[in-house]
């Protein structure tokens, strides 16, 4: 018997066997669970994007709460809304892998270290009553002491102030760079200004090394230090620098202030702004 | 034969696979920052190492002697996916902050050693019992780890607040070592400690006595 067992076609076919039945099992599970796993990462993005904006409702559902965000697409480099959809945050992360979709930074232009950079990005906007922004979501990253972090950033209307900030993932370290996930440091960004002038190209605001003087001129572009994450404020801070800079979203932002100026309609109807290439987009 | 019951205790304290094998240790440095993830990395490997020893005691009798460590490895890494896949699917959130550890349940000799030890002598049953006595033992560890990494580290209990930190405008200032790997070593150790004094007989003989001092100091 022993013999047997150990013969070269027994241990060739308990090989099959094994492979096709553990095969089997394991395609299964991945195909029946994939709805769940979907749906628990939309959920998980929505919620980041919630959080980040300042949006908390406990007695509603995070799905109930995300139909007053609309999703749209944004050509950086243009500035403007495209008609192209991306519903899902992670569609930009493989965007930056792939060179038709994005472009790689030089060293002097990559001060938040992503090496490559998405031509374009999605934006979520929650719109007031009569059509104009009420609060404009950007998703913004860059790295940190151990990682790149993602996160998101919360503008009011004014397309000026913060009105919160989110981190959905990082790996700095926890108690030090991984404070900036404290909901108490998070709140210290909300009325914070992003840029001091009318130029978009160079946000003003900075994490600082200590406490903030709110007495001082200047303190509304300054944020609160981490105490024992000097470099992962640094990073912080770089990120803003880029994403909210001139190869950020500033070119976006400064088009959609002009839009609001010359009336905020245009940004719900866009067919009204014939230089600007901005199409409606379904909800998700 | 030994009873049920003592297979299931054993491998708490007597012959914690932790604590006595010192198997297994990479993952419980990893994962022991908050009792959720403990539980649930308890539960996953509880799991993996039951079934997996039942699958592989099935067919102990069919596995050809000079492929059976890939087989045995062919059935954990299956049983690892799958459970990884539910886990992404019923706990998102957990399993994000486990990443790669669930994963890495392939790698954790606690369970190849049971397969290898247990299921290829010993009949479906015991081998399943077995496998949820190693993995409570692991857990154990795991959840003593946690605890006092989670108190102390972060001031909170499964995520609910125990010690109010300073940052919060509390009055505790947390120990951020805690929440950093080498902690894990050290209350491992401590626990080990602990298991020996209450069960002397783990404490190994010395593999060699240091020589006594021959010359006499110099002047």
């Amino acid at each position: 018997m022993s013999s047997n067992k150990d013969s070269i076609g027994r241990t060739i076919i308990v090989a099959l066997v094994l492979c096709v039945v553990c095969s089997v099992v394991v395609s299964a599970a991945a195909v029946m669970l994939k709805p769940m796993q979907q749906y628990n990462m939309d959920q998980d993005r929505k919620s980041n994007i919630l959080r980040a904006a300042g949006i908390v409702d406990p007695s509603k559902s995070v799905d109930e709460l995300f139909e007053q965000i609309t999703t749209r697409t944004v050509n950086l480099q243009a500035g403007q809304f495209t008609e192209e959809f991306m519903a899902e945050v992670e569609d930009f992360r493989r965007a930056a892998g792939d060179p038709s979709l994005s472009r790689s930074l030089s060293r002097s232009e990559d001060v938040a270290s992503i090496k490559r950079q998405p031509l374009k990005m999605p934006v979520y906007i929650v719109e007031a009553e009569d059509g104009s922004i009420e609060k404009l979501i950007l998703p913004i990253h860059g790295y940190g002491l151990w990682s790149t972090m993602y996160g998101f950033l919360a503008l009011e209307g004014d397309l000026n102030t913060v009105a919160g900030l989110g981190f959905y993932e990082h790996a700095e370290t926890p108690g030090l760079g991984g404070e900036i996930d404290n909901p108490s440091w998070r709140a210290s960004w909300i009325g914070k200004q992003i840029y001091s002038g009318e130029s978009t190209d160079e946000p003003a605001l900075r994490v600082i090394k200590g406490a903030v003087d709110p007495s001082q001129s200047g303190s509304e572009y300054r944020i609160d230090g981490l105490a024992g994450a000097t470099l992962t404020a640094n990073g912080v801070t770089n990120m803003i620098r880029f994403w909210m800079g001139e190869s950020g979203f500033g070119p976006f932002i400064a088009n959609l202030r002009a839009a609001s100026e010359a009336g905020s309609a245009e940004l719900v109807e866009p067919e009204a702004d014939a230089d600007a290439d901005v199409l409606e987009v379904d909800e998700v | 034969m030994s009873s049920t019951k003592e297979i299931v205790i054993t491998p708490l304290f007597k012959n914690n696979p932790i604590a006595l094998q010192v198997l297994g240790v990479c993952s419980a440095l990893a994962v022991t920052t908050n009792m959720n993830n403990a539980v649930v990395m308890t539960l996953a490997v509880i799991a993996v190492a039951s079934l997996s020893n039942m699958f592989i005691s099935i067919i102990r009798n069919q596995i050809p002697s000079n492929i059976r460590i890939i087989v045995q490895m062919t059935i954990i890494a299956s049983l690892v996916i799958v459970v990884d896949q539910v886990l992404k699917a019923v706990v998102y959130d957990v399993s994000k902050q486990l990443s790669v550890f669930v994963g890495l349940i392939i790698t954790n000799c606690i369970i190849l050693g049971r397969a290898e030890a247990f299921a290829m002598k010993n009949p479906p049953i015991p081998s399943f019992i077995d496998g949820v006595g190693n993995g409570l033992g692991y857990g154990v560890v795991l959840l003593f780890v946690a605890f006092f990494r989670e108190l102390f580290g972060a001031g909170t209990l499964f995520g609910y607040e125990i010690l109010p930190l300073v940052t919060n405008g509390g009055w505790y200032y947390s120990n951020g070592m805690l929440l950093l790997p080498p902690s894990a070593f050290f209350l491992i150790g401590i626990m080990i400690w602990l298991i020996r004094t209450k069960y002397p007989e783990q404490v190994e003989k010395p593999e060699f006595v240091i020589a006594p001092n021959t010359r006499k100091e110099a002047v």
